[in-house]
């Protein structure tokens, strides 16, 4: 399936970054806005319509890929229909009910939180550290971007494999250095109190690259003068023309920064499919591994669409934060 | 941030934090690769040490490729990633030239209906998906895999703000020398959206290639199993006893993108930062 | 007030010196090492060699924050999250505050912090206030004029009456108008304040109408430094007298025989120097037909309003020349015609081979 991110689509598909948004050297009348250019009609000479002819085809697939199954997966969590059940009936907000009542679900709520809440910053404070480390002179820039970003381009099934390994009580390579200082390690994986600690931590492995880049780019967005008239203004420590430059400045890749990680983290599924199936006893049930439970082994389509709502109403939150609240804050036009 | 090269010995500090670092992110491969190598006993033993003391690199790599059907895998990996990017051109290109450049009554209404489709992830059409699949006998089958990620309404968004910043002289142009709209997208349109086409190309090939949960739900034997599919088979038919051979087998289905980002490194990060990203 | 440069690569060996309360602008083509040399006055640069000294104060290891000075910046650098007061307040906020002091909220209930809060808001008003700005002190850069940005950088250069001013190109990213406008805005602020003021600028007519004096650089070296009405009625170089005004100085080559009489393809043209290759230089304006002297063919007549543009070429030796006439003499001047052109001898200005301007001592009319 596509990885479509709604986030970026207001960024105007292409790194936000400080200089794009009314900074200090040049006016931007457009200002993200959109600049009315002279356009071309589109019943045009050729006779017939040519416009019909080329969005057709993408209109015929959102329409039959996009639009109605997910129209059908909203009213599919009203409904109690399983999949080689036959019919199925209406059922208003039983599944919703349900989904209050069913603990396997409210700690699968929990952990998806409980994930977020851990990949988020330590993938963004740690990306947004070792960009500052990487733009801290000038060698080893593209080395290290690379070095960073692989698990970004890495097969996430086979690294979550790979992980395994690493992580396995007795035989992982990281319990064996643990008792080299002569340390116990958990059962990284299968303690239900460990186990969704790992997790974040494997995610934050994965998003640091990703995150990591974006907050370069953005770095290399901030215009050098400012950082000289830091100085000349007597911004002395680098700590003080982080404060007075580089944090502000970066508040527009921060903030979007920030909601694309945490739609990421919500997303979370192929680690805990690979590596735990949700277990032990649920203890790392997250929302979609949950949806894909539901509905894909137990063929419960309408309990399972209703969680995919739940899922869909958390990203959208996420968005509508990023939008409503926050831009506001960051964005100095 | 300096404006030009800090001596040697005083940016020595800052390259080792870093190095130490990459090394710290660097160590799931090391382990992976080096386990790979080695002989079922010395995984055991658990011993550190990351070179082995005796290769089996031949009989775990062997392994692998006398069990695993390794290159119908990536054979699929390439069909399905190849198709969907094939069909999300396509659609996309045209559609994101008609939204750019031409005027037609209901364009902000598609326009409208793309930033709306901007708004759902993947996985919320993928019950109503799977149970038409399933009705219509698809399940299993190289179309199931592709189809519903033929549209992709980013891609529509894409080539929409990257064809507006053409400039209308070229159009003008080619109607002049007589060229019908069909002609002028293929001829004048697609040679110009290579950049955005290529960061597109990279984007989208990254994520099918990686992506677990559509194939998990649609295919059910090897047959049509992407390599990200053929990774969890292969460990649940296996087991977990053998991991010299499971990880020469992470090692052969990684290899390939982390290969073509090592060649292209630079447009492998400009593409996805400017796209979007791994999901 | 002195400061003084040793050599590195794109400056070498420059020395230059401002005194307290003058204006002295630094101006040259760009890529000529002046904004090189105004960042490492300011700090923000170092020196390969040299010392800089403000107030008789070595400042050369200092950071930029030590040095006490100001600086406008060609794009103004004002830091687009903070309102027009928090921008001029940062130099003053940055000096006066700790870094606990500054933090937002708690801050302002560390001891001493109100009091230094309120006495920044009183001064950075001030500034605002005469440079106009006070009704916009709570917008942000974003939603500025060029003009008002312009003006809120020269409030958070000025509000901490630094040693020394220092300004990048200030002007280049304002319309016409508006150059001409603040130019004047500027001086009249550097007569106010009275604080020694470096200016860079490649626009000489910036550089002519401000300065109390003009540092002409180019190729990393200091040309000249001298008045505006020395640097154009009286340069040092032939680079220098190149570069200064519009239409171009017309240079003709010319050889100063052994009896001393400079002529120019053989014919003397008044002038007596050390024998020698030379080259003469004659402003537009300093050059009219008369009846007898340099063979010119017309080429072309270009009439400007208040003025008229002769373009000539000088027969016997090829060369391109361009005359500023009174509008009143382009009656009778015609492409094609051939025409004498006189000069005051005192206007011209002899180079040697070097390009230095040969001493008045050695000149003298013929």
């Amino acid at each position: 399936m596509p990885e479509l991110l709604e986030a970026e689509a207001r960024e105007g598909a292409a790194l936000p970054g400080p200089s794009r948004r009314g900074g200090t050297a040049t006016p931007d009348p457009a200002n993200g806005r959109e600049v009315q250019e002279p356009q071309v009609p589109g019943g045009g000479p050729g006779g017939g319509a040519p416009w019909l002819l080329l969005t057709l085809p993408a209109i015929l697939a959102y329409v039959v890929l996009l639009l109605l199954p997910t129209l059908a997966a909203m009213a599919l969590a009203f409904t109690d229909y399983e999949l080689g059940a036959g019919g199925f009936a209406w059922i208003g907000l039983d599944n919703f009910a349900e989904l209050l009542r069913d603990r396997g679900f409210r700690q699968s709520f929990a952990n998806t939180l409980f994930y977020v809440a851990v990949v988020t910053p330590g993938s963004i404070f740690g990306a947004l550290a070792i960009a500052l480390l990487i733009e801290g002179g000038r060698r080893g820039r593209t080395l290290f971007r690379a070095l960073f970003f692989l698990p970004v381009v890495s097969l996430t099934v086979a690294m979550a494999t790979a992980w395994q390994y690493l992580l396995h009580p007795t035989i992982g390579p990281l319990n064996a250095m643990l008792r080299q200082v002569g340390v116990a390690g958990p059962a990284w994986l299968s303690d239900s109190g460990m186990v969704m600690w790992s997790l974040a931590g494997i995610g934050i492995w994965e998003n640091l690259g990703f995150n990591l880049v974006l907050f370069l780019a953005g770095l290399t967005a901030i215009p050098r003068e400012l950082y000289a008239a830091a100085e000349v203004d007597g911004a002395g420590s680098a700590w003080a023309r982080f404060r007075l430059v580089t944090w502000p400045m970066l508040g527009p890749t921060t903030l979007f920064i920030l909601t694309i990680t945490m739609i990421r983290a919500v997303r979370v599924f192929d680690t805990v499919k690979v590596l735990t199936q949700g277990g032990p006893a649920k203890a790392s049930e997250v929302l979609l591994h949950t949806m894909y439970q539901e509905g894909f082994t137990f063929f419960r389509l309408g309990y399972s669409a209703a969680i995919t709502l739940v899922f869909l109403v958390i990203v959208l939150a996420l968005m509508w934060l990023q939008t409503r609240l926050l831009d506001k804050r960051v964005h100095y036009a | 941030m300096p404006e030009r090269d800090t001596p040697w010995l005083r940016d020595l500090p800052r390259l080792g934090l870093l190095a130490l670092l990459g090394l710290l992110l660097l160590l799931p491969y090391l382990w992976m690769v080096s386990a790979s190598l080695k002989p079922a006993e010395e995984i055991f033993s658990a011993s550190l040490s990351l070179w082995p003391k005796t290769f089996a690199a031949a009989r775990n790599y062997g392994a692998v490729f006398e069990r695993l059907p390794v290159l119908h895998y990536l054979w699929n990996g390439v069909i399905v990633c190849g198709g969907i990017l094939a069909f999300q051109l396509l659609f996309a290109i045209p559609a994101g030239y008609a939204l750019a450049k031409l005027e037609f009554r209901g364009r902000e209404v598609l326009f409208g209906a793309v930033m709306l489709g901007l708004l759902v992830p993947p996985h919320v059409p993928a019950l109503p998906l799977f149970a038409g699949f399933s009705a219509l006998g698809l399940l299993d089958s190289y179309t199931a895999l592709i189809a519903p990620s033929t549209i992709s309404v980013f891609a529509i968004f894409l080539f929409r703000q990257f064809f507006k910043a053409l400039p209308d002289e070229l159009i003008h142009a080619a109607r002049l020398d007589g060229m019908g709209e069909m002609a002028i997208v293929w001829r004048v349109i697609l040679p110009n959206a290579w950049p955005a086409a290529t960061a597109f190309a990279i984007f989208s090939v990254v994520a099918h290639w990686n992506d677990l949960f559509w194939p998990l739900i649609v295919v059910n034997g090897p047959q049509h199993a992407t390599p990200a599919l053929g990774v969890l088979f292969f460990r649940t038919s296996e087991g977990d006893d053998d991991i010299g051979m499971l990880m020469a087998a992470a090692v052969i289905m990684t290899a390939p993108l982390v290969l073509a980002f090592l060649l292209a490194q630079r447009r492998f990060v400009e593409g996805i930062a400017t796209t979007g990203l791994k999901g | 007030m002195a400061r003084r440069f040793g050599a590195q690569p794109v400056l070498k060996g420059v020395s230059l010196q401002v005194a307290a309360g003058e204006f002295v602008a630094l101006l040259g083509p760009s890529g000529c090492g002046k904004s090189t040399l105004m960042r490492i006055i300011a700090g923000i640069e170092q020196p390969d060699s040299g010392r800089i000294l403000i107030q008789g104060r070595d400042v050369t290891a200092l950071r930029p924050a030590a040095r006490d000075v100001a600086m406008v910046f060609q794009s103004y650098a004002l830091y687009p999250h903070l309102t027009v007061a928090e921008n001029i307040a940062v130099p003053l906020a940055m000096r006066r505050l700790s870094a606990a002091q500054r933090l937002p909220l708690l801050g302002g209930l560390l001891p001493g912090a109100r009091a230094a809060r309120g006495a920044i808001a009183a001064e950075v008003r001030a500034a605002a206030e005469s440079l106009g700005l006070g009704a916009l002190l709570a917008r942000r850069p974003g939603q500025l004029s060029g003009g008002q940005r312009q003006r809120v950088a020269l409030a958070r250069a000025m509000v901490r009456r630094p040693a020394a001013f220092l300004m990048d190109e200030p002007l280049s990213n304002l319309d016409a108008a508006l150059r001409v406008h603040t130019r004047r805005e500027i001086v009249g602020i550097h007569r106010r304040a009275g604080c020694a003021t470096l200016y860079v600028t490649h626009d000489q007519s910036e550089a002519m109408t401000m300065a109390d004096r003009v540092a002409v650089m180019q190729g990393g070296e200091i040309l000249q430094v001298a008045s505006p009405e020395a640097i154009y009625a009286d340069p040092a170089d032939l680079r220098v007298a190149a570069f200064i005004g519009s239409p171009r100085i017309n240079t003709l080559a010319a050889e100063a025989g052994a009896d001393g009489l400079v002529r120019v393809a053989g014919r003397p043209i008044g002038l007596r120097t050390t024998p020698g290759p030379v080259t003469l230089g004659l402003r537009p304006e300093a050059l009219f037909p008369a009846a007898q002297g340099l063979a010119v063919r017309v080429e072309a007549v270009e009439f400007l309003g208040d003025a008229v543009l002769l373009h000539a070429r000088h027969e016997p030796c090829g060369t391109a020349l361009v005359l500023r006439l009174p509008p009143e003499r382009r009656a009778g001047l015609a492409a094609g015609q051939k025409l004498a052109l006189g000069f005051e001898p005192d206007r011209a200005l002899l180079f040697g081979a070097d390009g230095r301007r040969l001493p008045a001592r050695d000149v003298a009319y013929a």
